[in-house]
């Protein structure tokens, strides 16, 4: 995947494993500059996924509430 | 109809069962061949190994023959795949041998790979494995006091098994009389001690009442076997005498060596249970990327649902149904208590309160689980 492209990961009407722990498997898997785009159908994931981001220290790009998805794009940043 | 099944797992010995059954007349009658085969002549229960690494089942309860465990009617050979020639509706085998087939149901599985975390493996204990199940026992019954760490890496198979590995150690420590001298120390790769959040909610009062420490967002970076510390992507540091590990998982070998998906997951419609791309190729248990838990309960109930499209493929060309994501987990909450964890695509997780009764059913069916493997239950 170059950095232009992103990857969706649709997480939605998932509880276990659960949104936020697809999108870590799946940035693990990703490359550095690469931008990845979680489908959740849980608020939580509005607050989960950005204090990971943030602590982990990777980007958040945007968060938009899309009828009953949140769309929360994310770069890979290390 | 050919039908073949790569994986003699829970999710394969169930699908051939049934298929077995409903389609005994076909296979008399020459119009229905089920074939399966898997890279060993052994059913392991995986559950069990829990239970192992605590002394409270030994190594020889979690194994049956797989042909013990087969209807008469399924040709069973051991003889792993090696490759997946999808276009022309064939595999080829360990020893050379092609099999083609008008429906395929992979069911190979996932495995640990601890070799993903520097350190891990040479510092961390697991139960994964027989082996390792055997290895954390024995150091358990060596361990005289100190940290024990836990560190959950991810992605992983049985999410509520770190849960109930902590609180089996609480109990166990508890029973030799050195609870007091064990600090014990869960490290959790979200936000919240599990990632359910009605475990969640439940759990984090529980460590509390039972003076287990915890960390959460640390994901395991790699670890200083020879100092003994584990360090998260997040920055953070534990220190331990005894590191146990939830380690990182991927899909089958085969998998990854014929490029079938990112880690090895297999790409699959999370309703249809197909392979993307192919309608005829099924893709069942741990080996999915389908977002629910990779437990035998998601692979009982994906078995059932393909093996009854396949029998109405047979009867009028088209499958009748899908799987709902539906996932059934027992959860030990200790040695003598257990609750349990049921959901789907759309009903959020209804967690009862544990109980003693729960936890003797949980017992039960250690041993029950055979039946469910041949397709009764």
């Amino acid at each position: 995947m170059s950095a232009e492209e992103t990857k969706v990961i649709d997480a939605r009407n998932t509880f276990c494993p659960g949104p936020l722990m697809e999108l870590i498997t799946q940035a693990k898997q990703a490359k550095v500059g690469d931008t990845l785009e979680l489908l959740s159908t849980d608020k939580g994931s509005t607050e989960d996924v950005p204090e990971w981001v943030h602590k982990v220290g990777h980007e958040l790009i945007s968060t938009e509430q899309i009828g009953d998805t949140w769309h929360i794009k994310i770069r890979k940043a290390k | 109809m050919r039908i073949l099944v790569v994986g003699g797992g829970t999710g394969g010995t169930i699908v051939a069962n049934h298929l077995a059954r409903r389609l005994a007349d076909d296979i008399r009658g020459n119009k229905a061949h089920i074939t399966l085969l898997s890279d060993t002549d052994k059913h392991m229960y995986q559950p069990g190994l829990l239970y192992v690494a605590f002394g409270q089942m030994s190594p020889d309860q979690l194994y049956r023959d797989e042909a013990s465990m087969l209807e008469s009617a399924v040709d069973f050979h051991v003889d792993p795949v090696t490759s997946f020639d999808f276009d022309h509706n064939e595999v080829e085998t360990e020893s050379g041998a092609n099999y083609p087939y008008d429906i395929l149901v992979i069911a190979t599985g996932s495995r640990i790979e601890p070799e993903e975390v520097p350190g891990l493996n040479e510092a961390a204990y697991n139960f994964f494995t027989e082996e390792n199940a055997l290895r954390m026992y024995k150091a358990l019954r060596e361990f005289k006091g100190g940290t024990i760490a836990m560190t959950v890496s991810v992605p992983h198979k049985c999410p509520v098994s770190p849960i109930e590995a902590i609180f089996m150690l609480h109990d166990y420590f508890k029973e030799r009389g050195i609870r007091d001298q064990v600090r014990l120390q869960y490290y959790y790769p979200i936000n919240k001690v599990h990632t359910t959040a009605n475990v969640a909610k439940w759990a984090e009062p529980e460590f509390q009442k039972a003076g287990i420490e915890y960390e959460t967002l640390f994901n395991l970076k790699e670890v200083d076997a020879e100092n003994k510390i584990a360090f998260s992507e997040e920055g953070s540091e534990a220190p331990f005498d005894m590191l146990i590990a939830i380690p990182p998982h991927r899909g089958s070998q085969v998998a990854d060596d014929n490029q079938m998906g990112d880690g090895g997951w297999i790409p699959t419609d999370r309703h249809k249970l197909t392979m993307e791309g192919y309608d005829n190729v099924y893709v069942i248990g741990d080996c999915t990327n389908v977002p629910v838990s990779k437990t035998g309960s998601a692979a009982h109930y994906e078995a059932e649902v393909v093996a009854e499209n396949i029998t109405s493929i047979m009867r009028i060309g088209t499958p009748v149904t899908e799987y709902d994501g539906k996932v059934y987990c027992f959860i030990e909450a200790g040695f003598d208590r257990a609750t349990y964890n049921a959901f789907d695509y759309y009903n959020l997780p209804d967690l009862k309160p544990p109980s003693k009764s729960l936890h003797r059913f949980k017992v039960a069916y250690n041993k029950m689980y055979w039946t469910t493997v041949r397709g009764l239950l």
